[in-house]
């Protein structure tokens, strides 16, 4: 593109100060928010429109499949309103919402087979879900009781990792091991392993995400890396980030990428498929940028009505991915009210049970601080160990934390 | 590399297995430490760069491509964040990576890896992972060298729980540390006193590695002063106790070996006696590893201490140039002028 291109439509040029610009309430033209080039096969209107590459990779999904979807992501906006709910009660410390990613993570999370290996952010309780993770355990966290709260191992779906972008490296190595488990490859499609990094805008600016980029490039390592572009890194809009499209980085390190409607849960999903095939079979890693909205605040602390435009929001609540969904089936006459009821209820209790397992989660022991640093005895934490249980159990009334 | 085309490599190749008491290099009782270990573990992997063909900057590699493969031996992208964090995958995968930081000064592009990550990965996962990854430093001074190639940040990572750091200071601990380095489920910051590289002593190619990442060792008795060292400047300490005792005075040196955990118990055990402690390091003493040492000497010994615990060590300066670089190591005068300071207080 010129650069008269550029100056004509990309709102960041048109200040010496990007950050002084206020946000456009619609996508520009061009930049790293553009809507330019994104794969769709439902519209925000619901409709379903054709694409050649790939409608085969959705073709085996019935209406029992995309009833599916809606459900999990009905599921995951319950959980997310329930979870912000008991934050504002003091139940827990912090929530971040995944509000508005819902077709983003379950349409990607869907694609995933059983030994394929997840990487998420701190967002992706919409993925954690299609992994089998129960949505009270991710609370633990946000409760203060645990810094991760699943088993990693069993669900294929890693800890959260807060620091931004860490963890894309981790999914490298992980790819790197697959490799040399001759995991990838064997067209044995219960075997050949894929794994996926989720990480977000912001992080595309951390140099480890670089780095991951160049390892998994020149290991050809089996590995997807998911990027929301949630057009938001808490108050930096992704032009702060970029001047670019963020998938346009991928192929200057030898990645192929591709954009998608990451409100549009089928194309999520067909992308998805199709770069994971590519990681299993042995063709290496694939970048995807999923160009989504954060309809919520970043986290519970966040106040978004200090840096982005109440248009805005109204615009993108217009695209939401759970209506577009809703649409399209209930057009083609696929959500019976009898399913829909069915759900409701289905909510209703998740809400339930989330509010009293959290309500229940107890406090941990004081002295378990001192569990699990090691994996094997360390002298220092074992004397320091008991120098604390020595000091708790000083106090008269003997319980622990009970001089509180 | 692909996948398909590089070919699993001969393990048993026509290189003799070493074996017996040999007469070898600090270097090279870290590359036949690092040998046993891969012939001992398919999981084990080497990585860093420079390590393959050309053996590493130090050669401490020298070799073990062309005997275990560049699949094992690997060659890294120029990105320190990068192999550790890749080392943390391939952990969780159910490899062990040995990472070759070339120089101290370079680790810190991976010190948020090492300190947010691989140091926390077992304790947030309550347990259910373990990340065993080893992370060899060639650190300390003494070689001439330029900027950023002669620091000694150990402390940083003693500071931070989940990490074990430990330091060598002979070719025979060098060679069975290594080993037991790689096979300890915990992360291991392994720093090499590259100073010391070429210094000789006898290795016991056959002796079990199972002595421990714990503790510390007395390696010279002595009735008068304790002199607490590690890694480059045990040599110093024990060429100060030479000297020292041609003056008439005992010192007992104390080679801390392990900076996490930190055995004081061998440390106050030796005070007790000598009623005196003078601790040395390269590293700068302003919040350094003398620091913690002195302050659990003075808990656990306040009333066998004779004189305040002393510290010789670096200066509050960044490293300096190399033409001035012995002013700033904790030379074999400073440890004795210590030593004087602490018998006349």
């Amino acid at each position: 593109m010129s650069l008269n291109d550029l100056s004509l439509n990309d709102v960041s040029l048109s200040s010496t100060d990007p950050a002084a610009t206020p946000p456009a309430a619609t996508p520009p033209a061009a930049g790293p928010l553009s809507t330019e080039g994104l794969v769709q096969l439902l519209t925000p209107e619901g409709r379903r429109v054709a694409h050649p590459v790939y409608d085969p990779l959705v073709a085996h999904l019935d209406a029992d499949a995309l009833r599916a979807m809606y459900r999990d992501m009905v599921l995951v906006r319950r959980f997310d309103t329930e979870a912000t709910a008991l934050q504002r009660q003091g139940e827990l410390a912090l929530f971040a919402q995944a509000l508005g990613q819902e077709a983003a993570q379950i349409g990607s999370g869907r694609a995933l087979a059983a030994q394929d290996h997840v990487f998420p952010s701190y967002r992706e309780h919409g993925v954690a879900h299609t992994r089998g993770v129960d949505l009270t355990d991710v609370l633990r966290l946000f409760r203060g009781i645990d810094h991760g709260g699943w088993d990693p191992v069993a669900h294929g779906f890693h800890l959260y990792t807060l620091v931004i972008g860490s963890h894309t490296l981790h999914a490298t190595g992980y790819a790197m091991g697959v490799q040399r488990d001759g995991d990838v490859g064997t067209g044995d499609p219960k075997r050949d392993t894929a794994v996926v990094a989720y990480f977000g805008d912001g992080a595309t600016s951390q140099g480890d995400v670089s780095e991951a980029l160049v390892f998994a490039a020149v290991n050809e390592a089996p590995v997807v890396f998911f990027c929301q572009n949630n057009q938001w890194a808490i108050s930096e809009s992704t032009t702060l980030q970029a001047k670019v499209p963020l998938a346009d980085r991928a192929p200057g390190f030898g990645i192929p990428s591709v954009r998608v409607d990451g409100n549009d849960v089928l194309a999520s999903y067909a992308v998805t498929q199709e770069a994971l095939q590519r990681a299993r079979s042995g063709g290496g890693p694939t970048f995807i940028e999923a160009f989504t909205y954060r309809m919520g605040a970043h986290t519970t602390s966040d106040d978004p009505s200090r840096y982005r435009s109440s248009e805005q929001e109204d615009y993108w609540r217009r695209r939401d991915p759970i209506d577009r969904l809703r649409t399209y089936l209930e057009s083609r006459g696929d959500l019976p009210t009898s399913f829909l009821d069915q759900l409701e209820a289905e909510a209703d209790d998740l809400g339930q049970r989330v509010r009293t397992v959290v309500r229940g989660m107890g406090r941990p022991s004081p002295a378990s601080m001192f569990e699990h640093v090691y994996a094997t005895p360390h002298s220092v934490v074992e004397a320091e160990r008991a120098w604390f249980e020595g000091y708790e159990s000083s106090f008269l009334d003997g319980h622990e934390g009970g001089h509180r | 590399m692909s996948t398909t085309t590089v070919q699993a490599p001969v393990t048993t190749s026509a290189v003799p297995e070493p074996t017996g008491v040999q007469r070898l290099t600090f270097a090279k009782a870290i590359t036949l430490g690092l040998r046993r270990a891969l012939a001992d573990d398919p999981n084990v992997l080497l990585m860093g760069e420079d390590i393959g063909k050309l053996g590493g900057v130090f050669r401490v590699t020298d070799g073990l491509q062309a005997e275990f493969g560049p699949k094992r031996v690997v060659d890294t992208p120029l990105a320190e964040s990068g192999i550790i964090g890749t080392a943390i995958g391939l952990a969780l995968r159910g490899y062990r990576s040995v990472c070759e930081i070339q120089f101290d000064g370079f680790i810190f592009p991976a010190f948020d890896q090492i300190t947010t990550q691989l140091a926390k990965m077992h304790y947030r996962s309550r347990g259910q992972l373990t990340v065993p990854v080893v992370i060899r430093v060639p650190y300390g001074g003494g070689i001439g060298a330029v900027e950023h190639h002669s620091e000694s940040p150990e402390a940083l990572f003693a500071h931070t729980a989940g990490l074990r750091v430990v330091t060598p200071s002979s070719p025979a601990q060098a060679y069975a540390m290594i080993q037991e380095a790689v096979r300890s489920p915990d992360p291991v910051l392994f720093f090499e006193p590259k100073g010391r590289y070429w210094e000789k002593g006898d290795v016991d190619l056959d002796a079990p590695a199972a002595n421990g990442l714990d503790g510390a060792r007395v390696v010279r008795p002595g009735t008068d002063v304790t002199v607490v060292a590690y890694g480059p400047t045990v040599q110093t300490a024990l060429k100060a106790a030479e000297t020292a005792a041609a003056e008439g005075t005992s010192i007992e040196v104390v080679d801390l070996r392990t900076l996490s955990p930190l055995d004081i118990e061998t440390v106050a055990t030796s005070v007790r006696k000598t009623g005196r402690c003078v601790v040395v390091h390269e590293a700068p003493v302003l919040y350094g590893t003398g620091a913690e040492v002195a302050a659990r000497v003075t808990e656990e010994c306040f009333f066998q201490l004779e004189s305040p615990v002393l510290r010789v060590g670096g200066f509050h300066t960044p490293y300096p140039v190399a033409k001035i670089e012995h002013d700033y190591l904790p030379s074999l005068d400073r440890v004795l002028d210590a030593v004087d300071r602490s018998l006349a207080f």
